[in-house]
């Protein structure tokens, strides 16, 4: 079956570096940390870490109430970050109404926020007479696509993957893939996630967290680093818009990228433990979606949270598939691990640096583990044409993810 | 409470939870034209209203019909006067 090609045309970006494409590449570039002490943590007891990659204060307000209300901050965040891409895009929001552009976007779950101040209010008398008729929507678990879609006015397919930090990455794949298959022309794709203390405490009670660096937060997280110790929780949204190669062309569209292989697999070896046997399978089979070999890849960006598990696993899969040649980065060090919107604002921003014709580096990695060393660790931007790359996203369940870009025109 | 403050209590509630302006609640404004509300953003101004004068009025059927905002005034006044002359 002949496959149509698929191209990234529009970013947006709600990051902790703020809000933009633009803001979020920068701050990957000139090596930036986004990372502060965050006080909201301090009130929750056995919670050893206070550190966390906030978005700073946006105005929500630029999205009418009506749109609004049924939003919890990680669908406002998608939003804005939608509505970036499709200006990026120069796409008249006229033609997302035709059936043929569809949104894939997820988080890991519904709003935390709204949902415990719901059952705070419940709990006091057991009682629904003060539940506001929009509670549904801010947590129910397709609440970003379906919040985008309604604000957007799109009217094609709607998904919204949940598989933690693969979320982003399964997106963005899952939309090339519909638009490969010829069943959608355009997707908005992506992740989003809201800040919550009971994320970072989800990390804390695994020994997954960071918790020591609470007084020098932008010395964390490190990942590939001998000095690391876990993962630093972030919140935002990365939304590409993916398009068919020839109507993008007919239409004049700026391309960034070509997204040319996918693949995701589970890892059925252990639900929190990940296996580097799985995760070199599965960018081997993303390069073989791609139709392409190893060889030709020159930059890895990697999912990396900067934990002793994760970091070691991903160094010896990278080795395995492409020994100590290429190039590899992990971002976060820069803004912390945004879950769901992880990938999405990742490939977001090396997409922005590939542009620039620089290999953003991982900030925080000083030492580098003995157990990582084998590979071409990118310290400083590094100036360099990358052609292709891989980029890695492996979540908890066992959902691993990776996706082949290349550069346009190749 | 007199009727002019129950009527200010209404609007600056109804005004705060649909961020509406002050000046634009006029009694003849017809609230699902002019204020863009729809049936999701009249169960959420009722329980607004019930938080705002401790009353429970979801049962009501008369503000199954109300379209301007004077109609709430009225509707909220005559269930005030009701309670009062209740108790």
């Amino acid at each position: 079956m002949q496959m149509r090609r698929v191209v990234v045309t529009g970013i947006g970006a709600v990051s902790p570096f703020g809000c933009g494409f633009e803001r979020l590449t920068e701050g990957l570039l000139t090596g930036r940390s986004a990372v502060t002490y965050c006080s909201a943590l301090e009130s929750v007891g056995g919670l050893r870490s206070q550190i966390a990659a906030l978005v700073p204060t946006l105005d929500a307000k630029a999205i009418p109430r009506k749109f609004r209300r049924s939003m919890s901050a990680m669908s406002i965040y998608a939003t804005l970050a939608g509505q970036e891409a499709l200006t990026h895009a120069r796409l008249d929001a006229a033609a997302c109404q035709d059936g043929r552009t569809g949104v894939v976007i997820g988080s890991t779950v519904g709003s935390t926020l709204t949902t415990e101040e719901f059952f705070i209010d419940y709990l006091a008398d057991h009682s629904l007479e003060r539940m506001k008729s929009t509670l549904f929507f801010h947590i129910m678990n397709h609440s970003c696509a379906s919040n985008v879609a309604q604000a957007l006015d799109i009217r094609g397919r709607l998904l919204a993957p949940s598989a933690a930090c693969s979320t982003g990455c399964q997106a963005i794949g899952y939309g090339f893939e519909m638009i490969a298959f010829g069943k959608q022309d355009r997707m908005l794709c992506g992740g989003a996630d809201e800040f919550h203390p009971l994320t970072v405490a989800t990390f804390d009670v695994m020994h997954a967290a960071s918790i020591n660096f609470n007084a020098t937060p932008t010395r964390t997280p490190r990942p590939f680093d001998r000095d690391r110790d876990g993962v630093v929780c972030a919140a935002g949204s990365g939304i590409l818009l993916l398009e068919e190669l020839e109507l993008a062309k007919a239409r004049g569209a700026n391309i960034l990228a070509e997204i040319v292989g996918f693949a995701t697999l589970t890892d059925s070896s252990n639900i929190a433990n990940p296996n580097p046997a799985a995760m070199t399978e599965c960018m081997r089979l993303a390069l073989a979606d791609a139709g392409l070999e190893a060889a030709a890849v020159d930059y890895v960006n990697a999912h990396a949270t900067a934990t002793e598990q994760g970091d070691i696993a991903e160094a010896q899969a990278i080795h395995e598939l492409f020994g100590a040649r290429v190039p590899v980065s992990s971002f976060k060090g820069h803004m912390g691990h945004a879950m769901a919107a992880s990938g999405s604002l990742e490939l977001a921003g090396a997409v922005g640096a590939m542009q620039r014709g620089l290999i953003a580096p991982t900030l925080n990695l000083e030492h580098i583990d003995p157990a990582c060393a084998q590979l071409d660790h990118v310290r400083q931007p590094r100036e360099t044409q990358v052609n292709l790359m891989v980029k890695n996203n492996f979540a908890l369940g066992g959902v691993n993810s990776s996706i082949v870009l290349r550069r346009y025109p190749a | 409470m007199t009727e002019q403050e129950v009527v200010a209590l209404i609007n600056s509630s109804l005004a705060e939870e649909f961020e509406l302006e002050l000046e634009d609640m006029d009694a003849d404004a017809d609230i699902f034209d002019d204020f863009g509300l729809d049936s999701l953003d009249i169960v959420d101004m009722v329980i607004v209203l019930e938080s705002a004068f401790k009353f429970k009025i979801r049962e009501e059927q008369a503000i199954r019909k109300i379209r301007k905002l004077g109609e709430i005034h009225t509707f909220v006044l005559g269930k005030l006067n009701e309670t009062e002359q209740a108790s």
